[in-house]
């Protein structure tokens, strides 16, 4: 195992994280702060409990998830796009690292920086509700394996993506809608039947749903489906990243 | 002595359909510095990929270091630092980390004595703390060259190293090789300058078309396939060549002004005793004379309009 070259990529991706710390910080604590006026405040106020939780409490897991999902997404395909955009990566393809270890590094990077953003989340939440997490253990454990999964969807997209318009396009076109209408904001129960039944097929409700459950011990959805949803959607990831590099797909000619 | 790297039956050919090495074999001993040369688009920088595993070749068997570059890939790119051709540099990182990464890339620990000693060697310390988008492009080559060598490599591939940059960074450049190859850094450089082979190489390898048409040691190729000229100034011009000079090889240049004589440095006799005899008595006399022998860059566009 070269633990070096993963602490070097990881170190180089964070080194970057760092260095843009206004936007990556500031950004979110913002947007956050935003989403408790309008959502909290000035709409939640309206709106009745869910489950017995506030709507302001209700809607910090959603919250917390669709940065999450966002973050990982564009920090993984940017940190491997922009080295194949500006021809850098010969580095990572003529040194003596496995492709392994390059996922870890990448992935483990992107995966740091978009759950420290989840954190911030968090933090800022609490000055705007009083928080209080059911099953803290379970709720680390779902940021953990979230965060790596996405990032790990990431990396593929920044594997195949060959123009910045394409690196885009699945955050902004496929994730973002998904995980608005994954429950970020209202619980599937609240929907007719008909739309109920749409969003058990949108992968995200099962993450959200059992982001949830760690915090209020309520869900959707089984947490079992949860997980194991989650799961599977890590193993394609997976998958994906293990037949990019055993063809060179992208990345050798 | 084993080669640092030997090439077999390497062949390859791109998803286009584009063969860009074709049965490719090639040692390249310890130590020495390796001139390739070609015209673009000749397979040098995919012949250079393949090798440091970037391009994956379509059959054939590559070792570096004694170490096959995809059954025991780890140990041989170790051994290997490239230059590529393109300034593929980040841009906001300074030159210190970024040297500092490719280390950690090839799987050594932090030494800031070594990347120090490098960044010195280039005349980039006082650039360590700069972002590399703040760097000029020569400076920026230098950068390249500094990470190349950050994990101390036995093996140095330099593409195209001085294209673009200025006179002086280029002698630079030369001082800095030739060092290495002292240092036992075994190099091997594509080039468009021939003089740069010339200046430098041990050895030179041609190739065209995909095919490695010539490797031989600089100075012995040289002396084969060199030509010597003398050139004669006349005092008369001259409108044709005598029937009496027929039998040397000889041609009017410069309006007739001058008569150019060309001979093989080989041969037991070069024939200029009988030329002057045969000038003198055809009553052609000349008011000055001087020789003159073909460069490298000469030869390499005699071998490659041959086989074309």
């Amino acid at each position: 195992m070269n633990w070096h070259a993963i602490r070097a990529i990881y170190g180089f991706e964070m080194a970057r994280f760092w260095r843009t710390s206004m936007q990556s910080i500031l950004a979110p604590v913002i947007s956050t702060s935003l989403y408790f006026v309008v959502f909290g405040a000035a709409i939640g106020s309206r709106v009745s409990a869910v489950d017995g939780v506030p709507y302001g409490l209700f809607i910090v897991p959603g919250l917390m998830m669709l940065a999450l999902l966002t973050q990982s997404i564009s920090n993984a395909s940017f940190g491997i796009y922009f080295p194949r955009f500006a021809g850098t990566i010969y580095e990572i393809l003529s040194a003596p690292i496995s492709p392994a270890e390059v996922v870890v590094g990448y992935v483990g990077a992107a995966a740091s920086k978009s759950i420290l953003i989840g954190l911030i989340i968090l933090a800022t939440s609490a000055l705007f509700v009083p928080l209080h997490i059911e099953h803290p253990v379970w709720m680390v454990a779902f940021l953990l394996l979230t965060a790596i999964t996405f990032s790990l969807f990431g990396f593929v997209i920044g594997l195949w993506a060959d123009g910045f318009e394409k690196l885009q396009l699945v955050p902004l076109l496929i994730v973002t809608p998904l995980t608005f209408l994954g429950g970020s904001f209202y619980a599937i129960e609240m929907l007719p039947p008909f739309w109920r039944a749409v969003s058990l097929f949108n992968p995200v409700v099962y993450l959200i749903s059992a982001f949830r459950w760690a915090f209020f011990g309520k869900a959707d959805v089984s947490l079992g489906l949860s997980v194991a949803m989650t799961c599977l959607f890590l193993a394609l990831c997976l998958g994906l990243v293990t037949y990019i590099f055993r063809t060179g797909y992208r990345l050798k000619s | 002595m084993q080669p640092i790297i030997e090439i077999e039956n390497l062949s390859k050919t791109y998803a286009s359909g584009l063969a860009a090495l074709s049965e490719v074999s090639l040692t390249i001993r310890r130590g020495e510095i390796f001139a390739l040369l070609g015209p673009n688009g000749a397979g040098k920088s995919t012949l250079i990929n393949v090798v440091c595993g970037i391009v994956t070749p379509t059959s054939g068997q590559v070792r570096a270091n004694g170490h096959d570059i995809r059954a025991d890939y780890r140990a041989a790119r170790k051994a290997i630092g490239l230059v590529p051709q393109e300034l593929t540099t980040d841009a906001f990182e300074t030159v210190w980390d970024t040297v500092s990464f490719t280390r950690g890339l090839f799987g050594l620990r932090k030494d800031p004595a070594h990347i120090e000693r490098v960044l010195r060697d280039l005349s980039l310390w006082e650039k360590r703390d700069s972002r590399i988008m703040t760097l000029s492009g020569g400076m920026k080559r230098r950068v390249l060259i500094a990470k190349a060598l950050s994990h101390e490599p036995q093996i140095l591939f330099l593409d195209e190293p001085t294209a673009g940059v200025d006179v002086a960074l280029r002698q630079d450049m030369w001082r800095l090789v030739r060092r290495l190859r002292d240092q036992g850094v075994t190099v091997i450089l594509t080039t468009h300058y021939i003089e740069e082979a010339e200046e430098m190489a041990d050895r030179v390898g041609v190739i065209r078309g995909g095919r490695i048409i010539l490797v031989e040691e600089k100075a012995e190729l040289m002396r084969k396939l060199g030509r010597k000229q003398l050139t004669l100034q006349l005092q008369a011009p001259l409108a044709a060549l005598p029937e009496t000079l027929s039998g040397f090889e000889l041609e009017l240049a410069d309006g007739g002004q001058e008569l150019v004589y060309t001979y093989d440095t080989q041969g037991e006799r070069t024939g200029i005793t009988g030329l002057l005899t045969a000038l003198s008595a055809a009553g052609i006399r000349f008011s000055d004379l001087h020789t003159s022998q073909s460069s490298l860059e000469d030869i390499f566009v005699d071998l490659v309009k041959e086989r074309a």
